[in-house]
């Protein structure tokens, strides 16, 4: 009874603040309530039991790409009003595509539950080990099976990494960077002077 | 299979990684000064994990399980031979591209880094026998080779080659990727033997969707026709060395990756990758041959002659029999070694300055001016259009004798008239050379190293090659041995 009715709240929650998301005038507003939706998915993927899946989505998509979406809103200047001047005109042509969207989805469901499409069985070794935790199952997996590819993966990573800093790094000569050493090297006598100006003259530095 | 096993069988990619990492740290600190001391530490890097590949070169698969972590990866005599070949390329970069580097601005000491990365992830492609190792290997292989593209990057040339690479790289993985998720969700499964087993029993329309889709993004990576679009602009455009690079090691990985998905994968539905191998094979010989007649830089030029190239080897796969792989094989070694020779000659045709000449009318009475430059042209290019005494003709013979004892003399027949019409522009090139006017834009002096590699090079593909014939043709027996599910 309390899993139907958490279910229907976070559904519901879901879909209003998608559309929300959507149809808010102020850009950050929308991202604020693609947060909320976020969190609502990550709810009702707790609810079927995918525990790691709800916390990547509270962790990636709200601590990190939200966040980020945030950023880009608020420091770049778009003007949203001229972006969304064609709503009206564009709107069949979206709705179109949606519609073809949904056909699709029901069609490859439908082909898949009549039996018109026979899709290979996973083999043993990739099927979920049992009485695991959703989170201990695939970290077993990704750290023992998969050690390899996973450290693969990192390297590449790394290569993309020295790839960006290669490519955009460089050295400018007209940057004053600050230099401790040299700060803290520094005594009074180098950068003061005591002068007894008398009355009427000028200081010359 | 433990896991201590498996870490021993990965030894090579250990090693590579872990110096990768260390030299990165010599790098960040040492700044572009430690640039020469990281480069000669990578081909250190290169060659142990070459004396480390050669046990594995002849070993037979009885007895000795050469197969890491669960089936995903094989470290068998194929992997080692294509391993080798590859170690091969990026050692002859690395020897070539300090002085090129330095002259045309500077020598990042990433450069040698990301060659050597670059190096592991064809190792693990070459050695992958799961569709998830294949991708992660490509991918490394492909990320380090888009940065290598751009490495000048206030050339233009240099930054649209590298942007063009990427681009269109991104939509080849693309387009793997989406050929593996079909492939795996009609066969239930990843690993080569597993789908190599669910094909036996029937091929369901979208498995062959599948090949089709994992055939296009590997044709791309060894730009092979209808995939070659990129290869004569990022050939042009790249740093010569980097050029040297993509013409050899990649092009040996990818090749063997295609090789073993086809034969190790989809083995058991032959009919259905044959023809498409096929058709890449004659459009690449004739693309190859015909594209190159127009071209007026010496890069470009040699960009198509390695479609041509390319498509020679698919002739040998296309013959879907092990006899055909192994001629493959031997044609892949054989043209690494042209291609070293044929881009190490092109880097040592400066002017008085030092500046690279890249277009053919330059290259004008070169005979005069350099006659031993000329003659390891004239060489390179009679080997490449293969013109017997030279080694390039017996690479291009066991590939046809493989065609036609398989049956396909009307493939044989096509593939020998467009090595006819490529011979014409090689043999244009040596006419330049040789019977035109001196065109005084060539000069300077020549490098110890480049000549080294040059002349190491030429002694290969000039008759002495013939002398290795035996010991490559068994070399490649031992490696297609591998492939066949024993």
């Amino acid at each position: 009874m309390i899993q139907l009715l958490a279910f229907y709240l976070f559904a519901t929650l879901v879909i209003v603040s998608g559309l929300s998301t959507i149809l808010a005038r102020n850009p950050v507003h929308s991202v604020l309530w693609l947060i909320l939706a976020f969190f609502n998915a990550a709810g009702l993927m707790v609810l079927v039991g995918a525990e790691f899946i709800a916390m990547l989505l509270v962790i990636v998509y709200v601590g990190a790409v939200a966040v980020l979406f945030l950023f880009v809103v608020m420091m770049l200047d778009v003007d949203f009003a001229t972006l969304r001047a064609g709503f009206v005109q564009n709107a069949p042509l979206g709705l179109l595509i949606a519609v073809v969207l949904v056909a699709e989805l029901l069609l490859g469901t439908g082909a898949v539950h009549s039996g018109a499409l026979v899709l290979g069985t996973a083999d043993a070794a990739t099927a979920a080990p049992q009485n695991l935790s959703n989170t201990a199952a695939i970290g077993a997996l990704l750290y023992g099976r998969y050690l390899f590819l996973f450290e693969t993966a990192g390297i590449i990573l790394t290569v993309a990494m020295i790839g960006a800093i290669v490519l955009t790094h460089r050295k400018r000569g007209d940057v004053r960077s600050q230099n401790i050493s040299q700060q803290n090297a520094r005594r009074p006598q180098d950068a003061t002077v005591n002068l007894k100006p008398g009355v009427g003259q000028g200081v010359e530095l | 299979m433990n896991l201590l096993t498996s870490l021993g069988l990965v030894a090579s990619e250990e090693v590579l990684s872990g110096f990768g990492l260390l030299l990165l740290l010599v790098a960040a600190w040492g700044g572009d000064k430690a640039a020469r001391t990281v480069t000669v530490a990578s081909i250190l890097a290169l060659a142990a994990v070459a004396v480390m590949a050669v046990p594995s070169l002849m070993l037979s698969r009885a007895g000795v399980d050469v197969s890491a972590f669960d089936g995903q990866f094989a470290q068998d005599s194929f992997a080692s031979y294509a391993k080798l070949l590859i170690y091969l390329g990026a050692a002859v970069t690395l020897l070539v591209a300090p002085n090129f580097f330095e002259k045309a601005g500077v020598y990042r000491a990433e450069f040698p880094i990301l060659v050597l990365f670059a190096a592991l992830g064809m190792g693990i492609m070459v050695s992958a026998t799961d569709m998830l190792t294949l991708y992660v290997g490509l991918e490394l292989n492909s990320l380090a080779a888009y940065v290598l593209a751009a490495m000048l990057r206030t050339d233009e040339r240099s930054a649209e080659a590298g942007l063009k690479y990427f681009v269109l790289g991104s939509l080849a993985s693309g387009i793997l990727l989406f050929g593996i998720s079909l492939t795996y969700g009609f066969t239930g499964s990843t690993n080569f033997g597993a789908i190599h087993e669910s094909l036996s029993h029937g091929l369901p329309t979208g498995a062959l969707f599948g090949i089709v889709f994992v055939l296009s993004g590997l044709a791309f990576k060894i730009s092979a026709v209808p995939f070659h679009m990129w290869t004569p602009d990022v050939y042009e455009g790249a740093p010569t060395p980097v050029t040297t690079f993509f013409a050899t090691a990649p092009k040996a990985a990818a090749m063997a990756l295609l090789i073993r998905v086809c034969v190790s994968a989809f083995g058991s539905q032959t009919e259905a990758w044959q023809q498409i191998v096929m058709a890449a094979a004659l459009l690449s010989i004739v693309v190859g041959a015909l594209g190159a007649i127009g071209q007026s830089n010496i890069k470009r030029l040699l960009a198509y002659s390695s479609i041509n190239n390319v498509g020679f080897m698919l002739l040998g796969l296309a013959a879907g029999t092990l006899e055909g792989v192994a001629g493959t094989l031997v044609y892949l070694a054989i043209y690494v070694v042209m291609s070293v020779v044929s881009f190490g000659a092109v880097l040592m045709l400066t002017d008085v300055d030092g500046n690279q000449v890249e277009a053919i009318a330059d290259l004008g009475g070169l005979s005069k001016v350099k006659p031993g430059l000329a003659a390891a042209m004239a060489m390179v290019m009679f080997s490449l259009a293969g013109i017997p005494p030279l080694f390039g003709f017996w690479g291009k013979f066991v590939v046809f004798m493989a065609v036609v004892k398989a049956g396909y003399v009307p493939l044989a027949a096509i593939g020998i008239a467009a090595s006819v019409i490529g011979a014409f522009y090689y043999l244009k090139v040596i006419k330049v050379m040789y019977f035109d006017e001196p065109s005084g834009k060539i000069g300077g002096k020549c490098l110890a190293s480049h000549t080294a590699i040059v002349v190491i090079g030429c002694l290969f593909i000039s008759p002495l090659g013939y002398l290795l014939t035996g010991p490559l043709g068994r070399l490649a027996e031992s490696a297609v041995s591998a492939l066949t599910h024993g």
